[in-house]
């Protein structure tokens, strides 16, 4: 065990994985340059110079040539430097990754991670600070992973790499530097487990990414107002694990999903309407879901303060559902 | 490879094979057997057959939504790939994805794809794959003159070309994108003008002589296994149906698609060659057809008696069966 930064966590899965796997390389812009726009491929192209690639700008490109190494038995790990850039390759996710099993009748297997650094960080606006989960989500055959934590950071990567199946590792950039234990060596987290961060006995509330870390403080919070508050991690997007978000609002009665994506037709959207339809007779109160306005991100901290959802959120949202 | 009188008998099998198939298609098509879109390869046999008669078996192909005819010159099989139109579950796809889908892996053969270009990133991705193993399979990508267009075209040629991989790019230029001749939507007539962007050659050809073709992406071939990168490669050529089943082809003369049907038959041009050199005797062609024939026939039998895909089947392989990892 040992503590590492969020970025470390996964520069260290990679070196893990890469070490293990000679099928694993990386790919994507500025990937070898200072160890990668988020230091996250640092150290990769001393140690394995054969298997990392630093490409032109050229989105569709790079997740084309992923799509066709990985049905050709190789494992590309794919950097999309911005989120956002992912939508110059669509058709690459959507319409290759994302349906080749299916519409080969199992024959093609693409087993690809592609590594979407997501969310506000520096205010760079609206076309460097998307997260976009839910697009994803809608598209079968994908597997959306959004790990809170640096231990996640580093399990669920190495559970990305090994994936058959496409994964999209959405990782937010401004918890790129927290700072956490992660255990050394193997260290897998299976894709498709959420995992409760907190128990607690009087409101669940399910957090999405940077939302844990919020939910657990606005928890802290809470124990003055006399609410006993249990924090779900979800971890996966899709696969989404039902079983544990259900069976934590069926105990506490009171549901609270929050992500920092607009929540309209958001991820929150979809964890809520499972919840409402699964655990109807143990809900005391309606679900609330939290997330950003529907607008894009605007460049001024004025008005991006406005956007993300933060503590306040929370804990205004498990007051309102207790009351 | 030289020609052979044995791969030439061989060849012309083959593009009789793909004739005779998607005839078959299209009559099983009339009589609601065949559902879908239908896009027919009938006039581009020469460019299939010609590219894979370079091709070993663990060498890739990627293809197109007019695909039917890289398929069977890769060596998949008529009966599956019938079935598969028929939407059955023995087809090669399992019924899951229909003739712009088809693929057989266990020939390398990874897929025809419903999307314009989209095969060209692919194609070079498994090119890249083979360098890094360090064998010296190529990839082969067919694609039309309109992918041309797509950014998939300019973004995966240009990896290509970066770094030096064995992929051959050929482009079927059959003239028309969709409804629309190439001259109202572009501005080079030639595809192949456009491999000196990315440093590569690029060859213009004749797609109906399948000589010319075997020929030129046999250097092609040669040059991507032995580490000279890729080629691009523009087959001129013609299809003598629409672009899909139910085109009403106003776009083009009845004259223009007849002259391309009685004087550039790729199968007729091909006969001629052989013909002229003695290698394929009269007795040689009716054989040759007869099998041909016979096998197609058999396909449709095999579709025809094959069971249909259920219920159960519909939400598999959407991922993997197993997905712990150890």
């Amino acid at each position: 065990m040992k503590t590492l930064t969020f970025s470390g966590a996964l520069c260290e899965a990679l070196h893990e994985e890469m070490e293990r796997d000679e099928s694993v390389f990386v790919m994507g812009e500025d990937v070898i340059t200072h160890g990668g726009p988020y230091k996250v491929t640092d150290g990769i192209a001393e140690r394995f110079p054969e298997r990392i690639f630093e490409t032109p700008i050229a989105e569709a490109g790079i997740v084309g040539l992923g799509v066709g190494a990985a049905m050709a038995g190789m494992s590309p790990v794919v950097e999309i430097m911005y989120m956002d850039f992912v939508t110059c390759a669509m058709d690459e996710v959507v319409n290759q990754a994302a349906k080749m099993r299916y519409m080969t009748g199992g024959q093609a297997s693409v087993p690809m991670v592609i590594r979407l650094p997501c969310g506000v960080g520096r205010l760079l606006a609206a076309q460097h600070s998307q997260i976009m989960e839910s697009w994803f989500m809608h598209v079968p055959g994908l597997q959306v992973v959004v790990p809170s934590t640096p231990s996640d950071a580093k399990g669920l990567l190495k559970s990305a790499v090994r994936s058959p199946d496409p994964v999209l590792f959405f990782e937010y950039k401004r918890i790129y530097t927290s700072k956490g234990e992660v255990p050394d060596g193997e260290h897998i987290v299976p894709i498709g487990k959420a995992d409760i961060s907190r128990e607690g006995e009087d409101a669940t509330v399910v957090a999405i990414g940077p939302m844990v870390q919020k939910s657990l403080e606005a928890a802290v919070l809470l124990e003055d107002d006399g609410y006993d508050v249990e924090v779900v991690d979800v971890r996966s997007l899709s696969p989404l694990d039902t079983e544990t978000i259900c069976e934590s609002v069926n105990r506490t009665g009171h549901a609270v999903v929050c992500g920092e994506d607009s929540s309209f037709a958001g991820a929150v959207s979809e964890i809520a309407a499972m919840i409402g339809e699964n655990c109807f007779d143990s809900l005391k109160a309606p679900v609330t879901r939290i997330g950003s306005p529907h607008v894009p991100m605007p460049f001024s901290a004025e008005l991006a303060k406005h956007v993300v959802p933060e503590v306040a959120n929370v804990t205004e949202a498990v007051n309102r559902v207790m009351a | 490879m030289a020609l052979s009188p044995e791969l030439c008998k061989k060849m012309y099998k083959d593009m009789w094979r793909i004739r005779l198939f998607e005839e078959e298609a299209h009559r099983q098509t009339s009589l609601g057997s065949v559902v879908g879109a239908l896009h027919m390869y009938c006039g581009e046999e020469a460019v299939a057959v010609g590219v894979c008669g370079n091709l070993r078996d663990d060498d890739y192909v990627l293809g197109t939504h007019r695909s039917h005819g890289h398929c069977i010159a890769k060596g998949a099989k008529p009966s599956e790939m019938m079935a598969e139109l028929f939407g059955k579950s023995t087809g090669t796809c399992a019924g899951k994805g229909g003739s712009m889908h088809i693929a057989d892996f266990s020939l390398n053969m990874l897929g025809a794809n419903g999307i314009v270009g989209a095969g060209i990133g692919p194609a070079t991705g498994a090119a890249l794959a083979s360098k890094m193993r360090g064998t010296d399979q190529v990839s082969v990508c067919f694609f039309g003159d309109g992918a041309a267009a797509r950014g998939t075209f300019h973004e995966g040629i240009g990896f290509g070309a970066l770094w030096k991989l064995p992929v051959i790019y050929v482009c079927e230029n059959n003239q028309y994108q969709q409804w629309v001749p190439r001259s109202n939507v572009a501005v080079l007539d030639s595809v192949a003008d456009m491999a000196g962007s990315y440093a590569i050659p690029g060859i213009s050809i004749d797609g109906q002589d399948i000589v010319e073709v075997y020929e030129v992406v046999g250097q092609a071939v040669e040059r991507a296994r032995n580490g000279g990168g890729p080629t691009l490669v523009e087959a001129k050529t013609y299809r003598f149906h629409g672009h899909s089943l139910g085109d009403e082809e106003q776009y083009r003369s009845s004259d223009e698609v007849d002259s391309w049907k009685n004087d550039r038959d790729p199968i007729t041009l091909f006969h001629t060659v052989m013909a002229h050199k003695a290698w394929l005797t009269e007795e040689e062609d009716a054989a040759i057809q007869d099998e041909a024939k016979t096998e197609i026939t058999d396909a449709v039998k095999f579709a025809e008696e094959s069971p249909y895909p259920t219920a159960v089947d519909v939400t598999t392989d959407v991922l993997a069966p197993e997905q712990e990892v150890a």
